[in-house]
C-alpha cells in the first residue's frame, strides 16, 4: 500500500510505504516477551473474567444482559460514549489543528489545559463539574442527575485522546504538500479530503477508539453527577458494582464481558474505517 | 537533529534523576521500633473518626501501650470482600452482620464472634432524615417522604449493603402502623418516585445532598452529627419511629492478641464514651456509659432522644438472611423490583 | 516538520481559535480553576495542612513511585510493540492491534477484579503460588503498578503507531543499507523522528497514571500509609470532611502532570520558519 505523493522535492519523506518485513530472530524474541507481559497483565485476567461470566451457564448470561435495568444501563453507556466520541473527533481535530497551525499569545497555556482531565482524580472531576453544572451552578446550567450529566462527565475525561493522537501527526505533515496541491488548483475542501484526512485518519481513529473505550468504562466522575437512577442515568459500571455487592459475580462478569465485546467491536470498526479512508486519499 | 545535544542531555538527566528517586518505594513514617505493635484495621468509612479516638484512648491504657494502626476504610461490602480475598486484617468493623458472616464462612473469623452479650455489635445508631438548614420543607417523619415535590437522596441499596438500613426503616414504618406488605410497597413506590439520586455509598449521598440535590437525605444519626461537628450546614430529624443500626466488629483468627484487647476496650465504658463523642449511641449491653454533651447533636445535652418506636433487624424483621432474600434478592427482592419499576415511570 | 509559513489571520482562523478557546475554558479550565480556588481558599493553609499530614505525604510518594514504574514499563513495551506492529508482519498482528486498546475500555471495577482473580492471595490463579515464593501482588505495590500499567497501556502505543506509519521507512532502510546495526538505526534515526509522539505518549501515560483511582483502590486494599495513593487519599480526606486537604492534594496531582507537560513544551525547540 504505497501512496506516492512525490509532487515536489521535500515530499520524499512523506511516503507512507508499507514495507513491513517478516520477523527476525531478535524481533521475534521481542514479540515473545511483549506478548508474555501482555498476557500476564491483560489477557489472562480478562479471560478469567469472561470465564466467570459463563459460570452460571449461558442462560444466566443471557438473562442478566437482557434484564431491563441492565439493558438500559448498557444502552446508556454505549450511546453516550458514542456521542461523546463523535464530538471528540470533531473538536479534538479542531483543537489539534489550532494548536499546531495557529499562533497566538497564550496558546501554550491551552496545551497545558488539555492533559489535566487525566491527572485529576475522577471524583474531583465529578465534584467540580457538579459545582459548576449542577444545582448550585453559577450560570444556571443544571444537568445533575440527568442523562446529559453522563455526556458532560465523559466529554471531560475523554478530552485529551483525539487531540493528543492527532497533534504529532499534524506536526509531521509537510505543509509543502498542501501548498503544492493548492498551487495546482485544489480547493481547500479537496485538500482537506484528499490529503489531510487520509493522513490524519489513522490518528483520528486511534484517538476515537481510545475515547470510546474510556467512555464506556468511566465510573468515578459519574458517581456524584449522574445520580445512578435506574433506567435513566445508571451506567454499566454501576450495574457491575450492584451485582458484585449482591454476591452475583457471574452477572457482574457478564456485564463486563459485554462491554469488552462492544469495545473490541468498536476498535475493529475504527481500524477498518481508518484503512479505508487512508487508502482512498 | 535540531535538538541541541545539551538540551537532550539535560532532559535525559532530569528524567534519570526523577526515575531514580521514584524507584524507591516509600516506607511509612510511623515508628517501626521493637516496642510497637502494629495492628491492622479494615473497616467501613462511617466510624473512622470514632475508631481513631478510641485507638488513641486505647494506646493510653496499659493493655494498649505501644499499639499503632494501619487502617483501610471503604464501603462495607467491598472491605469485607477484600479481607476474604487476602487483605490482611487483625480487626474488622463493618456496617452489617452479613459482612462479618462472609469472613466466618471463609474461615477467617471464629464462629463464636457474636456469642457475647453484645452479640458482636460495637456501635449503634438510628436512621434519621437529614434536611437543609432550617428544614424549609418541614419534614417531620416518614410520611412526608411520599408527598409530591419532596426530592429524596438515599444511597443505593442495590449497590451498597449499608444503604439497606435506610430503606428498611421506611418499610417498617408502614408495617408498624399496621399496614400490610402491599401498603408498604405502595408507600415505597411513591418514595422512589421522589428519589432524585441513588449514590453508591452513605458518604457519597451526603456529598450529593450538599451539592444541592434533593430536599431530604436518608442517613444515619451519627453521620449527621459528625457532619455538623465538621461545620456542615444541615439539620436532621429523628422520626418518631425508626430503625436501630447495629454495626458489628470482630477479631480475625490469627490476629495479634492486642487486637482482642482493643475489642474489649471498645466494649468497655471508656471505649463507648469515645464513640459517643462522635455521635454513636452507646450500646445497651455496656453499663455506666456517661453520654455527656455531644457537639453537633440537635440538643447537645440530650443528644440521643429515644424514638417512640425503635425497630431492629433481628426483632422486627427476622434477621439479615431473611431480609436479604425477601427484599434484596436480585430477581424477586421487593426493593429490587420497586427500584427497577421506579425507573420505568 | 511542519513549516511555519506565516498565514494570514483569516476570519476562519479567528473563528476556529474562538471556538477552541471557549470549548476548553468551559469544559476544563473553569472547572479546574475551581480546584485551584478551593485549594487556596484561606491562603496556604490547605497546602500546609496537607503536607503536615503523614498519610498525604506518603500517598503522594506512593503515587509517584507507582506512576513512574507503570510509565516506564509501558514506555519500554510501548515502543517495542509499536515498532513490531508497524514494521513487521506476523500472524495475529491485526488481532494484537485490536486487543491493545482493550485495557482502556475496561471499567476500573473490572480491572481490579480481573487482577484479583488472577493474583489474589487466597483465591487467585497465580496469587497463592507467587505469595509463597515471596512476591505479593494483590494488596501490595506490585499489584498497584500492574493496575496502573493496565489502564494506561495503550497510550504510548497509540501515539507512536500513526507517526511510525506517517514517517515511513526510507531513512531506516537507507541507514541499514549503509551498514548501521539495528540498535544504531533505532537510536539515531527512528527515535529522533518519533520523539515528540513518544514524549506526548509518556506525558499522557504519566497523567493517566497519576489520576488512576478505581482499579488501584480495589487491588491495593487502600491501607493508609502502606498502599494508599494520592487519589485514594483525596477520597478519604473528602469523606472525612477535610475538603481543604482533598482539594490541595488534587491540585498537587494536577500540578505534577502540568509540570511534566511544561517541561516538555519548554524543551521543545520553537519551530523554525523553514521547518526542521
Amino acid at each position: 500500500m504505497t501512496v506516492d505523493t512525490t509532487l515536489a522535492p521535500g515530499a520524499v519523506r512523506k511516503r507512507r510505504s508499507r514495507s513491513a518485513t517478516s520477523l527476525t530472530r531478535s524481533s521475534g524474541l521481542g514479540l515473545g516477551i511483549a506478548l508474555t507481559w501482555f498476557s500476564l497483565l491483560v489477557l489472562i485476567p480478562l479471560a478469567l473474567v469472561v470465564i466467570q461470566s459463563v459460570d452460571g451457564g449461558w442462560a444466566t448470561f443471557r438473562d442478566t444482559v437482557t434484564s431491563p435495568q441492565t439493558a438500559a444501563a448498557l444502552r446508556l453507556t454505549v450511546t453516550q460514549a458514542f456521542v461523546v466520541t463523535l464530538v471528540n473527533v470533531v473538536m479534538g481535530t479542531l483543537i489539534a489543528w489550532v494548536l499546531v497551525r495557529d499562533q497566538f499569545p497564550g496558546k501554550r497555556l491551552l496545551e497545558v489545559i488539555i492533559d489535566i482531565p487525566f491527572a485529576l482524580p475522577t471524583i474531583v472531576a465529578g465534584l467540580v463539574l457538579l459545582s459548576l453544572y449542577g444545582p448550585q451552578s453559577p450560570i444556571g446550567i443544571n444537568v445533575a442527575n440527568t442523562e446529559r450529566s453522563v455526556f458532560l462527565a465523559l466529554l471531560f475525561v475523554t478530552l485529551p485522546f483525539v487531540v493528543r493522537t492527532v497533534e504529532p501527526v499534524l506536526q509531521e505533515l509537510d505543509l509543502e504538500v498542501e501548498e503544492a496541491a493548492a498551487s495546482l488548483g485544489a480547493s481547500r475542501f479537496t485538500t482537506l479530503r484528499r490529503i489531510l484526512l487520509p493522513a490524519l485518519a489513522p490518528a483520528i481513529t486511534a484517538g476515537a477508539a481510545l475515547s470510546f473505550a474510556r467512555g464506556i468504562s468511566e465510573y468515578g466522575s459519574l458517581v456524584l453527577l449522574s445520580g445512578n437512577l435506574p433506567m435513566k442515568t445508571e451506567v454499566a459500571s454501576v450495574r457491575i458494582m450492584s451485582y458484585i455487592e449482591n454476591g452475583n459475580a457471574a452477572a457482574a462478569a457478564s456485564v463486563a464481558t459485554i462491554l469488552l465485546v462492544v469495545a473490541l467491536a468498536a476498535i475493529v470498526v475504527l481500524q477498518v474505517l481508518s484503512s479505508v479512508v487512508a487508502r482512498r486519499g | 537533529m535540531n535538538l541541541p545535544r545539551t538540551r537532550l542531555m539535560a532532559a535525559v538527566a532530569i528524567g534519570a534523576i526523577v526515575a531514580l528517586l521514584a524507584a524507591c518505594a516509600p516506607s511509612s513514617s510511623s515508628g517501626d521500633d521493637a516496642e510497637s505493635t502494629p495492628l491492622s484495621l479494615v473497616g467501613f468509612a462511617v466510624p473512622k473518626a470514632g475508631n481513631n479516638v478510641a485507638q488513641a484512648a486505647f494506646a493510653k491504657t496499659d493493655e494498649g501501650q505501644g499499639t499503632s494502626w494501619k487502617e483501610s476504610y471503604g464501603a462495607s461490602g467491598d472491605q469485607s470482600r477484600a479481607v476474604a480475598g487476602g487483605l490482611k486484617a487483625d480487626y474488622v468493623h463493618f456496617s452489617l452482620a452479613p459482612d462479618v458472616t462472609r469472613l466466618v464462612d471463609e474461615g477467617l473469623v471464629a464462629d463464636d464472634w457474636d456469642a457475647g452479650p453484645n452479640k458482636g455489635i460495637v456501635t449503634d445508631s438510628v436512621v434519621v432524615l437529614v434536611v437543609r438548614e432550617g428544614n424549609p420543607k418541614n419534614i417531620k417523619g416518614w410520611d412526608d417522604l411520599a408527598k409530591p415535590g419532596v426530592g429524596i437522596v438515599t444511597p443505593n441499596p442495590g449497590s451498597s449493603g449499608s444503604a439497606r438500613w435506610n430503606i428498611l426503616a421506611a418499610w417498617q414504618h408502614i408495617i408498624a402502623e399496621g399496614g400490610s406488605d402491599a401498603d408498604a410497597e405502595e408507600y415505597l413506590t411513591k418514595v422512589f418516585d421522589n428519589v432524585k439520586a441513588l449514590p453508591g455509598s452513605g458518604r457519597d449521598a451526603t456529598t450529593a445532598f450538599q451539592g444541592g440535590t434533593g430536599d431530604v437525605l436518608i442517613s444515619y444519626e451519627n453521620e449527621a452529627i459528625l457532619a455538623r461537628q465538621n461545620g456542615e450546614k444541615i439539620d436532621y430529624v429523628v422520626p418518631d419511629d425508626t430503625l436501630k443500626i447495629e454495626n458489628p466488629a470482630a477479631v480475625t483468627k490469627d490476629a495479634d492478641p492486642k487486637a482482642k484487647a482493643f475489642l474489649d476496650f471498645v466494649l468497655s465504658k471508656e471505649g463507648q464514651e469515645q464513640y459517643v463523642a462522635k455521635g454513636f449511641r452507646p450500646l445497651e449491653s455496656v453499663k455506666g456509659v456517661d453520654v455527656g454533651t455531644v457537639e453537633g447533636a440537635n440538643d447537645p445535652s440530650d443528644p440521643f432522644p429515644t424514638p417512640k418506636k425503635l425497630f431492629t433487624i433481628d426483632g422486627d424483621l427476622d434477621g439479615w438472611e431473611a431480609v436479604n432474600t425477601k427484599f434484596f434478592d436480585e430477581k424477586d427482592g421487593i426493593i429490587t423490583k420497586l427500584i427497577a419499576e421506579s425507573g420505568k415511570s | 516538520m511542519a513549516s511555519r509559513v506565516t498565514q494570514p489571520t483569516t476570519t476562519g482562523t479567528q473563528i476556529r481559535r474562538a471556538i477552541v478557546v471557549a470549548y476548553l475554558v468551559l469544559l476544563v479550565a473553569w472547572p479546574v480553576s475551581l480546584v485551584v480556588l478551593k485549594t487556596f481558599e484561606g491562603g496556604l493553609t490547605n497546602l500546609q495542612t496537607a503536607f503536615a499530614d503523614p498519610s498525604v505525604v506518603f500517598a503522594l510518594q506512593m503515587t509517584v513511585y507507582v506512576a513512574v514504574w507503570a510509565v516506564a514499563i509501558n514506555t519500554v513495551f510501548g515502543v517495542g510493540i509499536s515498532l513490531l506492529l508497524v514494521r513487521y508482519d506476523f500472524p495475529g498482528r491485526g488481532v494484537l492491534s485490536a486487543l491493545i486498546d482493550l485495557p482502556l475500555s475496561v471499567s476500573p471495577v473490572v480491572v481490579g477484579l480481573a487482577l484479583l482473580l488472577a493474583y489474589g492471595g487466597s483465591e487467585g490463579m497465580f496469587g497463592p503460588t507467587l505469595e509463597s515464593a515471596g512476591l505479593q501482588v494483590a494488596f501490595a505495590p506490585a499489584g498497584m503498578i500492574m493496575a496502573t500499567a493496565f489502564v494506561s497501556l495503550p497510550l504510548v502505543i497509540r501515539e507512536l503507531v500513526p507517526v511510525l506509519h506517517e514517517i515511513g521507512t526510507e531513512q531506516e532502510q537507507a541507514a541499514t543499507s549503509l551498514g548501521a546495526r539495528p540498535w544504531q538505526t533505532f537510536w539515531r534515526i527512528t527515535l529522533p523522528s518519533i520523539r515528540w509522539a513518544l514524549v506526548y505518549g509518556v506525558v499522557l501515560s504519566l497523567a493517566r497514571s497519576l489520576g488512576e483511582f478505581g482499579a488501584v483502590k480495589i487491588v491495593s486494599g487502600n491501607v493508609a500509609e502502606q498502599t494508599q495513593t494520592a487519589t485514594l487519599v483525596v477520597e478519604q480526606k473528602y469523606q472525612d470532611f477535610e475538603q481543604g486537604s482533598a482539594y490541595a492534594t488534587s491540585f498537587l496531582l494536577a500540578a505534577i502532570a502540568v509540570a511534566a507537560l511544561v517541561v516538555v513544551t519548554v524543551l521543545r525547540p520553537k519551530e523554525n520558519l523553514d521547518g526542521d
